[in-house]
């Protein structure tokens, strides 16, 4: 196995996925068999390759600092299951945890 | 604290940007709108949209660098660091991880007793602010998306700072220069500067670096010293007691005056940071870095420094005027119109800012312009009023919008300061009190004051008093030695 079922368990509870017993042994079976493939990509030997984040070449992508159209409170708030007239509102958050 | 402890101590300061849009998309960065009104779908983080890279963030991030020694690195890129907060809807923040766009700088701190001491900065990152949550309303929070994606700069100190009054200290001038540059405006109860420190004890003499904790949420310069001073002694009455120190995240209650624990060890962050596939690397060249060099302005302590030379002020002064960018302007643009620039000097420095910090208001909303604050200075040099009269027409100038020069003619305060005037009024006043001149002459010598008092009360503090001095000592001397 390349990945544990406490490291699925732990990406889970990062992702907010709530994981059955079962759904646990599966996705670790399913993960590692992933993994394990893309292990064979690690036969190729890359210690003179740089490594490629951006597949397209470009580079200093900017926009000017000018103002655009922004959107109406009310269509900001269209898509939100909850809502007052100018907040979305989600189950209290007691713990802070923004950096 | 104990003294045979020391402690070390690093800061993270967030600094918001004063662009007019936000990093990664052109909605507006103004504070205190309608919630939720400077919003996009970039921003909202709806699915399938591209952030731009606003240019102005690169060059206000490579101004800052520069201002604080760093090297400027020719190739940087964003970074997705991920966690799950409901201000932060794409479920990351835009960050920059590995490779940011400063590194390497320093800064210098003036300590209580005059000396220089340098804080390293290990790096300089761009990233994104999150929205605002307000717990305190209902059985629900709140969420405003206006500030989210404005446009950050953290700026990360090496833990060189040794106490909680250089920590303010490093804080300040990190302030005084964010302002110089006009790339954040500073203002911490808004804010736009934000301050989380690391903080760890140890033995003096010890190698080893204590477990820190981070302490978030001081918003003032007093709080940073309060929270710092409170976990350091947190920390060594720990140790003192035998006990572990928890790494843990605190949070500043300003109200209680103590920290909370927002935080332990075994919920420790898991950001899964990774390079982010929608913006692309930023490559700074030397021939943008040269362009950008030509928006440096002269900061404080060079300009601190030619105040001295060019104005021949003592260094107390020039350090004092030059703190603030706009008190500095605010001197300068007075000496065009005097060669008095000590007393210019003397007049910014107690007057003017006693005012302007009693009313908490900015020199920019000063009622006096430096022109008209000159004038009066003029007045008082070429003996038309006296230094006290001149306090009480500072104190027109200061309600009713009327230059020095009006007042005066208007209320006909000008200094008597002719000669022949002065002698007048000295015989008249000799005339009405024979007796205390005979005691004056008899050697009661501190009875002067009573002629100056008399001649004060009739020409209503008109009469110039250097010369009025000069005239009735002349003028008594004479009588004594007759
Ligand atoms: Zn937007």
């Amino acid at each position: 196995m390349a990945i544990t079922k406490e490291q699925v368990r732990h990406v889970a509870k990062l992702a907010r996925l709530k994981l059955s017993e079962e759904e646990l042994e599966n996705y670790t079976k399913e993960l590692s068999s992933i993994l394990d493939y893309m292990e064979k990509l690690n036969e190729l030997d890359t210690s003179n390759v740089e490594p490629l984040t951006y597949p397209v070449g470009n580079k200093n992508v900017f926009r000017k600092d000018e103002l655009g159209i922004s959107v109406k409170t009310e269509d900001a708030l269209k898509n939100a299951p909850l809502k007052n007239d100018k907040y979305f509102k989600v189950p209290k958050v007691i713990k802070s945890n923004k950096k | 604290m104990y003294k045979e402890y020391e402690a070390i101590i690093g800061l993270e300061v967030h600094a918001q940007l004063s662009t007019e849009t936000k990093a990664f998309c052109s909605c507006s960065t103004k504070f205190g709108k309608t919630p939720n009104s400077n919003v996009c779908p970039v921003c909202l983080g709806h699915p399938g949209v591209l952030p731009v890279l606003n240019e102005k963030v690169v060059e206000y991030s490579a101004l800052m660098g520069l201002a604080t020694n760093c090297n400027i690195n020719e190739y940087s890129v964003f970074a997705r660091k991920n966690y799950f907060y409901p201000d932060l809807p794409k479920g990351y923040q835009i960050s920059q991880y590995k490779e940011p766009i400063c590194s390497d700088g320093f800064l210098e701190i003036t300590t209580a007793n005059n000396e220089k001491k340098r804080i390293r900065i290990e790096r300089i990152h761009i990233e994104e602010d999150a929205g605002k949550s307000i717990h305190d309303s209902g059985s629900e929070t709140l969420v405003d998306l206006n500030r989210c994606g404005v446009p950050l700069i953290e700026i990360v100190s090496k833990p060189d700072i040794k106490s909680p009054e250089e920590a303010s200290l490093y804080l300040q001038k990190i302030r005084q220069i964010v302002r110089y540059l006009g790339i954040c405006d500073g203002n911490m109860e808004e804010g736009s500067l934000r301050c989380d420190a690391n903080v760890s004890v140890r033995k003096i003499g010890e190698k080893i670096l204590g477990t820190k904790t981070e302490i978030k949420n001081m918003n003032s310069f007093k709080n940073i010293e309060r929270a710092i001073n409170f976990e350091i002694e947190r920390q060594i009455d720990l140790l003192e007691d035998g006990k572990q120190i928890d790494q843990q995240t605190l949070l500043w209650n300003a109200d209680l005056n103590k920290s909370e624990s927002m935080r332990s060890k075994e919920e420790a962050d898991d950001y899964r940071y990774f390079p982010e596939p929608d913006l692309f690397p930023v490559i700074v060249d030397e021939a943008w870095i040269e362009k950008i060099k030509t928006q440096m302005p002269e900061l404080a302590n060079a300009r601190c420094e030619r105040f001295i030379n060019q104005y021949n002020i003592p260094e107390y002064d020039a350090r004092i005027l030059t703190n603030e960018k706009s008190l500095a302007d605010y001197f300068e643009s007075g000496t065009n119109f005097t060669n008095d620039f000590k007393s210019l000097s003397n007049w910014v420095m107690v007057e003017v800012l006693g005012i302007i910090n009693n009313e908490k208001i900015s020199i920019k909303d000063f009622p006096i312009s430096s022109e008209n604050l000159t004038q009066l200075i003029n007045f008082i040099n070429n003996g038309t009023i006296s230094g006290k009269i001149a306090k009480e027409v500072f104190s027109e100038m200061l309600t009713d919008n009327k230059t020095a020069e009006q007042i005066i003619s208007e209320k006909n305060i000008s200094q008597i300061s002719d000669v022949s005037e002065l002698k007048e009024i000295i015989s008249n006043i000799f005339n009405d009190y024979p007796k205390q001149v005979k005691e004056y002459i008899d050697g009661k010598e501190k009875l002067i004051g009573f002629f100056v008092g008399k001649i004060m009360q009739q020409t209503q503090g008109k009469a110039n008093p250097k010369l009025l001095n000069e005239i009735l000592k002349n003028k008594l001397s004479s009588l004594k030695n007759n």
